[in-house]
């Protein structure tokens, strides 16, 4: 810069020089949910196609939070890609074109993808809430497409025994014994996992921070902000289309409920409780929704999603950054600055 | 020779609104032009159609003669366009470092990548961090926007803005909101940027334009109403009746 810079001498030891240079790296409690996964697999082994369920939640929740926590993309329509997903899979099983599970995963997520793409570049020129119902309008489309095209789809009945190949062409999917799902579910998400941490603390994911944070100086600093968040869905619908490829294959069957806004707006619970934009929010919110539900449904069979309704509304008015927020808040009212930044990704609200 | 930034004939409608009218103007390199006017005149739509947020019904934007008038916003930042905002436009949730980051990360064309991380990147922060020690705010460089009193926050807006290295700098009220007690340190700021930047400030404060500006465009009802050095702007009794509002003649 033409501006004769007087060079710092604190620049390598400022503390937030070195928070931002070392954000990024391994923290010595991020093996834990991975850890628990494993110990939960030796631990209830009639409880694994439980734990699947729960894993692929997971994934569909990072999916959201990428696009809703990261980028701040409202949306409520995020099933879509979850039904694409599961759909293709499902229809390329059932009529004999593809079996392969790790190949069908990857078409699934271009079919997602290439829908968040397409739609993306629609939606996304829309804010607020048109955009919130914008992306309920294209699940809905998807959903009745799914229901009209019954020579294809099986319509309201859905497609069941999908025939699915075994894992690497060894490990047999057994609907009652579900180990082979829940090891390669969890591979799965810890692949995608990885990317999607990846992504965030990229200089790309520190931009869609910034799109959320304040969209007007984005375009102000000369991002390409639509490019940017055309990207980012696409990259987020196609994790989604992987969750609901995982889900079909698991489950061996796939119906209009992949599609339907009960699953959307229960990611969407699953997120908020955990705390989007924090990565591992839908780690927790994932766990403790299901576990919950799962019990309040033995507990209270015909009221059990009271329960969850007054936990959402307690965490909406009194913890926005949801279950992993009252955490880091908790935190760093103990270790004051040092642990400040901590659990948080990027200064989520 | 050509101007830095020039406009010819420009207008802005809204409806029936014309909100710049026929607005010939030029900004040529190191210079230090105030653009003042009173409430309504148009000055914040006329920054709108220089960086390229409003498209203008008729007329030319050009950038060191080039027809710039089609080009969208991001791509004249890209070009050396950039402002700032009357109200601060900051990424809130971020640290000092991370906003700066942001505007860096762009220009040096960083942003885009996916794939590796965002501190690895040591010349963004390093110069990142050059920028705000040489504006005093190194040493708060870790805290969020809401930590900061209202003065820093001026002064991270134009952190931000610097660090695009423009060449044209469109600078919408810097010292609004201020207290008094703070406002030297956006003046000391304002005095000390590189000379080679051609500066034009919108401001309602007169001792800040009369000290900063060399030039004076005075814009009523969206159309250049006079032109001239301060002292002939000062000295004009038609600006004092219509905007300085002290006409003892009429």
């Amino acid at each position: 810069m033409s501006m004769q810079a007087p060079t710092a001498p604190n620049i390598g030891t400022n503390p937030a020089a070195l928070a931002l240079a070392k954000r990024h790296r391994l923290r010595w409690w991020e093996p834990l949910p991975w850890l628990l996964a494993i110990g939960f697999y030796f631990a209830f082994p009639r409880y694994l196609g439980f734990g699947t369920e729960m894993l692929i939640t997971i994934l569909f929740a990072i999916s959201l939070d990428l696009a809703l926590g990261y980028a701040g993309i409202i949306t409520l329509g995020h099933a879509a890609f979850f039904g694409a997903g599961a759909y293709t899979v499902g229809m390329l099983a059932k009529h004999g074109i593809w079996t392969e599970p790790i190949t069908g995963l990857l078409l699934a997520a271009g079919v997602a993808g290439l829908i968040g793409l397409a739609s993306g570049l629609v939606l996304l020129r829309t804010t607020g809430l048109t955009l919130l119902m914008l992306t309920i309008c294209t699940m809905g489309l998807l959903e009745e497409l799914a229901n009209m095209g019954a020579d294809y789809t099986g319509g309201f009945d859905g497609l069941d025994s999908l025939p699915i190949q075994p894992v690497f062409g060894l490990f047999e999917f057994d609907v009652l014994y579900s180990t082979t799902q829940y090891l390669y579910v969890l591979g799965v998400l810890l692949v995608c996992f990885v990317f999607v941490r990846t992504l965030v603390y990229s200089p790309f994911g520190h931009s869609l921070t910034g799109i959320r944070e304040n969209t007007l100086r984005m375009h102000a600093v000369g991002a390409p902000v639509r490019r940017r968040l055309v990207v980012c869905y696409t990259i987020s619908a196609a994790l989604a289309g992987i969750a609901g490829a995982l889900w079909a294959q698991a489950n061996a069957y796939v119906n209009l409920s992949v599609l339907g806004i009960d699953r959307a707006a229960t990611v969407l619970i699953v997120l908020v409780l955990g705390g989007y934009g924090r990565l591992y929010g839908a780690f927790v919110g994932a766990v403790v929704y299901m576990v919950l539900a799962h019990f309040l449904s033995r507990l209270y069979p015909s009221a059990w999603q009271l329960g969850l309704g007054l936990m959402l509304v307690a965490i909406a008015l009194f913890a926005r950054g949801g279950i992993l927020g009252i955490g880091a808040t908790l935190l760093r009212g103990r270790t004051e600055e040092s642990g400040k930044g901590d659990v948080k990704g990027h200064g989520a609200p | 020779m050509t101007a830095l930034l020039e406009t010819r004939a420009l207008s802005k409608n809204f409806g029936a609104l014309r909100a710049t009218r026929d607005v010939s103007f030029k900004l040529e390199q190191g210079a230090r032009h105030a653009l003042i006017g009173p409430n309504g005149a148009g000055k914040t739509t006329f920054i709108n159609l220089l960086t390229g947020v409003l498209m203008p019904s008729a007329g030319t934007v050009l950038f060191k003669g080039a027809d710039i008038t089609q080009i969208a916003q991001a791509e004249r930042v890209k070009l050396g366009i950039a402002r700032t905002f009357q109200i601060n436009r900051l990424f809130r949730g971020l640290s000092v470092l991370e906003n700066i980051y942001m505007a860096i990360a762009e220009r040096v064309g960083a942003a885009p990548n996916m794939l590796t991380p965002a501190g690895a990147r040591r010349d963004v922060i390093d110069e990142s961090m050059d920028l705000l020690t040489r504006l005093k705010l190194a040493d708060i460089a870790h805290k969020t926007i809401p930590e900061l009193p209202y003065g820093r926050q001026r002064l991270v807006e134009l952190a931000i803005t610097l660090g695009l290295k423009p060449e044209v700098l469109l600078l919408d009220e810097p010292a609004a909101g201020v207290p008094s007690a703070e406002s030297h340190i956006i003046l000391d700021a304002i005095d000390a940027l590189p000379k080679s930047i051609g500066v034009l400030i919108i401001d309602h404060d007169m001792d800040l334009v009369f000290r900063f500006a060399e030039t004076i465009t005075v814009l009523v009802r969206g159309a250049v109403f006079a032109e001239g050095t301060p002292r002939e702007i000062g000295a004009n009794p038609d600006v004092r009746s219509v905007y300085l509002g002290q006409a003892t003649h009429g």
